[in-house]
């Protein structure tokens, strides 16, 4: 199957799903979860098929608007592979997570949720600027609704702020887009918006820096990265539990992909001349996010907060410029998309049994509901980044990489990673030990449903963390074409000895 | 017969031969029909007999043919095109409206079919005396269209306030071009060539006066105090009529003139008008946010859509810019903008009942759950005024920024951006107030407490205006998805 007949696809069965609703409650659900099974399948049969020569998995052109040279270009390599594959794995998860939490018009709710996962697959597979574009701002208008119709309390003002930060940067990009676009067409003649054209632009330095910034500017809103982070507590927070799980777990994935393949490989000297910048945003993400988790005292906004301290060491890797940041970037962004997946669905089932997302207002929950007590344990210890675990990969790498670039800063970071213990193990007390609140008096377990979702992510960090060789070497080919030009690092030989000690050498 | 049709006057006086022949039937036939089903066939055979025959007729028609009064070539036969079909659009969704006003509505249509010529024979001048004809015609009969609902107050009110104005702004054009007859000695649109430095500066004080007149026509910051209270005031309709084929019928002479002229050829215009399209950007967006009523948000928003517009008036006339993608963009954003705006008043004219105008916020509580796809077709209008891809407003927008960017006017389009940033806020308030649930906590501290929705949730809600607006808000979606058939039909008229 094409990748566009998949997006297609994605996006029939939104429709097929909202009309489903009048004749099941649960027909909806059942069509949606189809079609995110059929989509993960459809992932892992072109990865058992194997690659082309190109390292593509799948490709697909389709001329669309000639008067500009936009065309639907869709391939997926190795990187886009994992991401279409998580895509659709949070897919299952998130529809299974909001199984009967959302009765009311749950059709148009699987609508919202298979557009929003059809534009976040066209956002991992296009390459076309103007293709890619068109996606991004394709997954942000079913966001807005999910939050604004199914949020909670304060949800008109977390849509909107959510809406408005991601427009805004985006309006940004889409300019330096056209500005990209242009400048090749001045120098060349040609209009295009195809990526491997645009990659070869001839383009003044300082402009590029402008430009770059731009791309920046969408990007680390999305991730989100300090100072734009402040839309991602609110939606986070007020989001349906499904919205929580798709946008902690893919959406910042999109802006994380996008500083990799776009940001980077088109202003190599222009991000290279920002790494300092981008690396101090990075390193005060991963510190003030630790800082403003600990101080939380609403489950799910902690959960919030510790994202944009993940996202931080995403920030550092990628501007270490070298192939173990970039690779920790890329583990990290699996392994968060799990792990956090799980803690929302974990801050979701408890609000929806105790109606609350106080943690004043819980403690001892172990006692009452040991299932989920020993599911949150295990993601909040591969949340701070225990060894064994798939973040502990992406950490550890993401520092290794950026500890060639910059000492201090990869120090400051990794102090991060004590107030990630900090915070987690002060969640996981707050909410799971201690006394038992009197107030809680019964709650019911997790049933075999929630269990199977839990322990297929488990069963992922832990293959990440114990053996993440397939991911590193998903992601290697790209890496190496990005690097290339950029291939200068002066100690080449203690990298390799660093390498082989991490399991990196293929 | 062929022949006759392809000749380029023929339209014009096949529209006003429908006219003539409206009025006797009118007279002869009491039937409330025979007006609505002239109006559309009038527009109709524009749409589908004349347009094709002339495109397919004589393809360079000598300017020198209607004595240098009108240009009927492929541009103006797209606006001719653009126009039949708006008036078919506002035709269609006013028969249930006014039906309701009037037992006997057939001066409505007469008033609109004729305002209509009236804005084919300006997107087609080459002269200032059709200019002015065309312009006129189309402003008189806009006049009565607004005060049609005679017992009301408001449009009473916003005909007499815009006719006043109008009539200000027009005499003030009149001036203009009178001050340019002096210094050139011509009223042909035609570049000023050789003027000495005194009638140069006559004619710059000719032309800044005659832009005055346009500006205010096209309701650009800062002539555009009169919109929102027009806006409001006028029957939802006439409001979507006097957005649509008023402003465009304007603004393609305006174009015309701003490139045969060459008017931007002199620094301080070329400045005036850079100053005025910021200006409207920001003012349109940032007063729209302070609005209740979405009449009034989206005059303001229509005055920032012109504003956008503008950057591709001074990327096609200015010096140095691209007039081949100057044109086309202004095509296709029109093209847009018409689909887009016409849908958000189709919406609003099927909400509307008698004597009680769809226009408060308030009156759109809950939308999406009594009316799921009218408001659906609202929220894509919305979204597309607000220029988010998938709608046909991105493309617009685009093409905007393309020919800004072609044109190096980063300021301008800095602007553009800065002032869509804005915008976004107050149309997602829209979409926002169509998906709450009535009694729920209003989006801000602007809305006060609900107040039942016009008409109540029962008013029946005219079929045809609904199937019409459905039709719009497909088009705008398949537009923005696949835009190339009507990229290709502009660059087919106008040269890639």
């Amino acid at each position: 199957m094409s990748l566009l007949a998949i997006i297609l696809a994605m996006l029939a069965a939104g429709v097929v799903a909202w009309a489903s609703e009048r004749f099941h409650a649960n027909a909806p659900r059942y069509v949606s979860l189809l079609a995110f099974i059929v989509g993960l399948v459809w992932a892992a049969a072109e990865w058992l098929m194997g690659a082309d020569p190109r390292g593509l998995y799948a490709v697909q052109f389709i001329e669309w608007i000639p008067r500009f040279g936009i065309n639907v270009t869709l391939s997926m390599d190795g990187l886009s592979m994992m991401m279409v594959a998580l895509t659709m794995f949070l897919g299952i998860i998130a529809v299974v997570s909001s199984w009967d939490e959302i009765e009311e018009r749950s059709g148009f709710f699987q609508f919202n949720i298979l557009w929003v996962m059809a534009g976040v697959v066209g956002v991992f597979t296009a390459m076309d600027l103007f293709l890619f574009f068109f996606f991004w701002e394709v997954m942000l208008i079913p966001m807005y609704f999910l939050i604004a119709i199914w949020g909670h309390e304060a949800r008109a003002h977390a849509a909107m702020k959510f809406f408005l930060f991601t427009q805004v940067s985006g309006l940004l990009m889409l300019f330096a887009i056209l500005a990209l676009v242009w400048a090749h067409h001045s120098a060349s003649g040609e209009i295009t918006f195809a990526y491997h054209r645009l990659l070869d632009a001839e383009i003044d330095s300082r402009i590029g820096f402008w430009l770059m910034l731009g791309f920046f500017a969408a990007f680390a809103t999305k991730l989100p990265a300090v100072p734009v982070h402040t839309w991602l507590p609110d939606a986070h927070t007020q989001a349906p539990t499904a919205g929580s799980v798709i946008l902690a777990g893919i959406l910042l994935k999109t802006g994380a992909y996008g500083l990799i393949r776009f940001a980077v490989p088109l202003f190599p000297e222009a991000s290279e001349a920002f790494a300092t910048p981008a690396m101090v945003l990075g390193a005060a993400s991963v510190l003030y996010g630790g800082l403003m988790a600990y101080s939380q005292s609403d489950f799910k906004r902690l959960v919030a907060y510790s994202s944009i301290a993940h996202m931080g060491f995403i920030l550092l890797g990628v501007y270490a410029f070298n192939e173990w940041g970039m690779q920790g970037a890329i583990v990290t962004m699996i392994a968060h998309g799990f792990s956090t997946a799980a803690l929302f669905m974990m801050a979701g089932a408890l609000q929806h049994r105790l109606h609350t997302r106080e943690m004043s207002k819980m403690g001892g929950l172990w006692v009452r509901a040991p299932r989920m007590g020993v599911m949150t344990l295990f993601f909040v210890v591969a949340s701070v980044g225990m060894p064994g675990l798939g973040n502990f990969i992406g950490e550890f790498l993401a520092l290794l990489g950026a500890f060639q670039k910059n000492v201090p800063l990869t120090v400051a970071a990794a102090v991060g990673i004590v107030v990630a213990a900090v915070y987690g193990l002060s969640l996981m007390q707050r909410s799971f030990q201690g006394e038992p609140n009197p107030d809680v008096a019964t709650m019911r377990d997790f049933g075999g449903r929630e269990m199977s979702v839990m322990v297929l992510m488990m069963i992922g960090l832990i293959w990440v963390g114990v053996y993440p060789q397939p991911v590193l070497d998903m992601a290697a080919p790209f890496i190496d074409a990005m690097l290339a030009p950029m291939a200068t690092l002066p100690d080449i030989p203690l990298a390799e000895a660093t390498i082989t000690e991490a399991g990196l050498h293929r | 017969m062929m022949a006759l049709l392809a000749h380029p006057l023929a339209p014009y006086a096949s529209l006003a031969v429908f006219i003539v022949a409206m009025l006797v039937a009118v007279g002869a036939l009491r039937d409330r029909n025979v007006a609505f089903g002239f109006t559309l066939a009038a527009l109709g055979f524009l749409l589908v007999v004349n347009v094709p025959a002339v495109l397919g007729g004589a393809p360079e028609p000598s300017p020198e043919m209607m004595a240098g009064l009108m240009r009927v070539d492929g541009y103006a036969i797209f606006f001719m095109a653009l126009f039949a079909g708006a008036g078919i659009v506002t035709t269609l969704m006013s028969g249930p409206y006014v039906a309701r006003l009037s037992p006997w509505p057939d001066e409505y249509y007469i008033l609109l079919t004729t305002a209509v010529l009236g804005a084919v024979v300006t997107a087609a001048a080459s002269h200032f005396v059709s200019f002015l004809l065309g312009i006129e015609v189309l402003s008189i009969s806009l006049y009565a269209m607004i005060a049609y609902p005679r017992e009301g107050r408001k449009p009473l009110e916003a005909a007499a306030k815009y006719l006043v104005l109008s009539g200000a702004a027009s005499s003030t054009m009149l001036f203009g071009m009178a001050v340019i007859y002096m210094a050139s000695g011509s009223l042909a649109f035609e570049p000023m060539a050789g003027l000495g430095a005194k009638d140069a500066t006559i004619a710059d004080i000719g032309v800044a006066m005659l832009l005055v007149g346009i500006l205010f026509k096209l309701s650009l910051a800062p002539f555009h105090m009169w919109t929102p209270d027009v806006y409001q005031g006028a029957p939802a309709p006439v409001t979507a009529f006097l957005a649509t084929v008023s402003k465009g019928a304007v603004f393609a002479a305006f174009l015309r003139y701003a490139a045969d002229a060459n008017i931007l050829a002199s620094d301080a215009i070329a400045f005036g008008l850079g100053a005025v399209a910021v200006l409207s950007m920001v003012a349109g967006n940032v007063l729209a946010l302070l609005q209740e009523s979405v009449k009034r948000i989206l005059a303001y928003s229509s005055i920032a859509h012109i504003g956008y517009l503008l950057i591709a008036l001074i990327a096609a006339a200015g010096v140095g810019g691209n007039a081949a993608l100057g044109v086309e963009t202004t095509l296709v954003y029109l093209t847009g903008y018409f689909v887009m705006t016409l849908a958000a008043f189709g919406v609003m004219t099927a909400l509307s009942s008698e004597g009680q105008e769809a226009d408060d916020l308030t009156a759109y509580e809950g939308l999406f759950w009594r009316r799921p796809v009218l408001a659906a077709v609202l929220t894509a209008a919305a979204l597309s005024l607000a220029g988010i891809p998938l709608t046909v407003g991105f493309i617009a927008k685009f093409y905007v920024f393309a020919a800004g960017a072609e044109g190096t006017l980063w300021v301008l389009v800095w602007a553009l951006v800065i002032g869509s940033a804005i915008g976004i806020y107050y149309y997602l308030r829209i979409i926002f107030t169509m998906i709450r649930k009535p009694g729920e906590e209003p989006v801000d501290e602007g809305i006060e407490e609900p107040a039942p929705p016009a008409g109540g949730p029962d008013a029946t809600i005219p079929r045809l205006t609904a199937t019409v607006t459905a039709i719009l808000g497909i088009a705008i979606l398949a537009l923005g998805i696949y835009p190339t058939p009507i990229i290709s039909f502009v660059t087919s008229l106008t040269g890639p």
